[in-house]
């Protein structure tokens, strides 16, 4: 068997970091990635991007030495990619953080309001609603995280965690101020629109959670596989008849639901800014779709059915 | 066959007399523009300098250029504009920050709170904003006419270092100078309880402000991804436009 040899070049310097010889020509990038950590310690493989050119895309992990247009001595490029941490660590934080701020705000933990509403509860039972609809969204996102999404990356860069953090942790203290707030104003449809605005969250929360499942489904343990998902037995589903991305559709519904029941406005602009993010998203996603699956259905739209 | 060839040139030379005719169209504009705001900065200069030659105090000389400075001030929305649709080579978030900040400095502190109008500060900033900005318009107005000559480029590139400290020490005195009059007026500001749910107060918020001059007009001011001078300037437009 013909062994190669690799040598790891720094993309923007182009200094020789690594050499490595008598590779099998079955060998992953990422078996390399491992073989260039024993070398640099202080670079784990998560953080390196292997390229065969130092401005071209980075090789992925599944890519095998001797399918790669290299010839028995390849010359790879390296790129730090700066500390990384994995996203399961990234989303506990960043939906555990709002989970407990609310619990805080709820139960008036003392040098949020005046010291005599300390450890009170609100006189309005919408707001033990809206405390038991955030918090049950919160906590389906972290069962959700450990359990059921499957995820094509590892690792994101460190600052997200930041950046992250910082948007849900800080959205959530100003939400949670208003809506628990000794002097909150109840909905002004009253019952009517607290029901109307339960349904429609619970509605949300149901699909979100179908979408979910039926995405986890398409891709069997430990696989990166991308596939075309389809509507299943579920009626939840049936959306993706009309919608690339139905999970964050669901997910704006869910929030104008909570908007409508707490009827608060930092609510609505955290559902607003929530929005424009998950339609770039969607637009991101339905764009790659169209791209690797030709036979893609035509009638789907990125997020909103026929109109975004 | 051969005219096949040709359709394809022909379309080709279409589409450049059509890019061409759009750069003429958008130069045209631009020299137009910065042509007018040249001026009408000059006049604001004119007008604030007669004022303390008659006057002898700059006592009511803010009220006296108000309208002016606001229309001027107003009217530079457009480069944001400019930028969004790219016939100028800037950051549209960078432009539109540092128009934003000038808007609100104009409309919703100097404007809106009369008490502060005939302090010393406003001038301070007024006068800044003045040469600078008749500065910028007019090294704008003659690098669109390919002749620049070499004291607006050494302004350009030179006034900043004293202008732009000055501007800062200018703004944040005349908002300090407005927090008891904005505490004591509850302008601008939402208490609860109210059907929205939220709150807003405006002294707070002018605090804020205050701080953010120190990170934000650090970084916006600072931009030189387009430039290659080695010092940090404002804006720059030399390698665009």
């Amino acid at each position: 068997m013909k062994h190669y040899e690799v040598e790891i070049l720094d993309a923007k310097t182009k200094d020789k970091l690594c050499f490595l010889d008598k590779v099998e020509p079955n060998a992953t990038i990422g078996e390399i990635k491992s073989m260039f950590h024993k070398s640099h310690p202080q670079w784990y493989p998560a953080r390196q991007s292997i390229r065969l050119d130092p401005k071209g895309k980075s090789l992925k992990d599944e890519d095998v030495l001797q399918h790669l247009p290299v010839g028995t001595t390849a010359t790879f490029y390296f790129r730090d990619l700066g500390a990384q941490i994995s996203w399961v660590t990234v989303f506990l934080t960043e939906y555990a953080g709002p989970l407990l701020i609310y619990l805080m705000f709820y139960f008036r933990v003392p040098f949020i309001y005046a010291p005599k509403y300390d450890f009170t509860t609100s006189k309005h039972w919408v707001v033990h609603l809206a405390c038991m609809c955030h918090s049950f969204h919160y906590v389906k996102r972290l069962l959700e995280t450990l359990f059921v999404h499957r995820f094509s990356h590892g690792t994101m860069p460190l600052r997200n965690i930041f950046k992250n953090c910082t948007y849900y942790w800080g959205f959530a203290a100003w939400m949670a101020y208003y809506i628990n707030h000794p002097l909150y104003t109840p909905p002004t449809y009253g019952e009517q629109q607290i029901r109307l605005a339960l349904t429609v969250f619970l509605f949300c929360q149901i699909g979100n959670f179908s979408i979910h499942i039926a995405l986890r489904n398409l891709r069997p343990p430990g696989s990166k596989t991308r596939k075309i998902p389809y509507p299943t037995k579920n009626p939840f589903t049936w959306i993706f008849l009309l919608v690339s991305c139905p999970n964050y559709t669901y997910e704006l519904g869910s929030w104008l639901g909570f908007t409508l029941m707490t009827q608060c406005l930092p609510v609505a602009a955290f559902t607003l800014v929530g929005f424009i993010q998950m339609t770039v998203w969607a637009k991101g996603k339905h764009r790659s779709y169209l791209k690797e699956f030709r036979d893609y259905p035509t009638l789907r739209s990125p997020i909103l059915p026929f109109i975004l | 066959m051969a005219s096949g060839e040709e359709d394809g040139t022909v379309e080709e030379k279409e589409t450049n007399n059509k890019k061409r005719t759009k750069g003429a169209i958008a130069t045209a504009w631009l020299t137009f523009y910065n042509i007018a705001m040249t001026a009408g900065w000059l006049v604001l200069a004119v007008a604030m300098v007669r004022y303390y030659l008659q006057k002898g105090t700059h006592k009511g000389l803010y009220r006296n250029i108000a309208r002016t400075l606001k229309f001027f001030q107003t009217f530079a929305l457009l480069e944001v504009g400019h930028c969004a649709i790219g016939i100028v080579r800037t950051s549209v978030i960078v432009t539109g920050v540092q128009v934003c900040s000038r808007i609100f400095m104009v409309w919703f502190v100097t404007n809106s709170i009369r008490q502060i109008q005939n302090e010393e500060s406003v001038i301070l900033f007024v006068v800044v904003w003045t040469i600078t900005e008749i500065t910028r318009y007019s090294f704008y107005t003659f690098n669109l006419l390919n002749h620049l000559p070499y004291f607006i480029k050494w302004a350009r590139y030179n006034m900043f270092i004293v202008m732009y400290p000055l501007g800062v020490i200018g703004e944040l005195l005349t908002i300090h100078a407005s927090l008891p009059y904005v505490r004591r007026s509850g302008m601008y500001s939402l208490r609860l309880p109210n059907k929205y749910n939220v709150s807003f107060d405006y002294y707070y918020f002018l605090i804020i402000v205050m701080l953010s001059y120190i990170p934000c007009k650090h970084s916006t001011h600072n931009k030189t991804s387009t430039c290659m001078l080695p010092f940090p300037h404002w804006g720059c437009h030399v390698s665009g436009v």
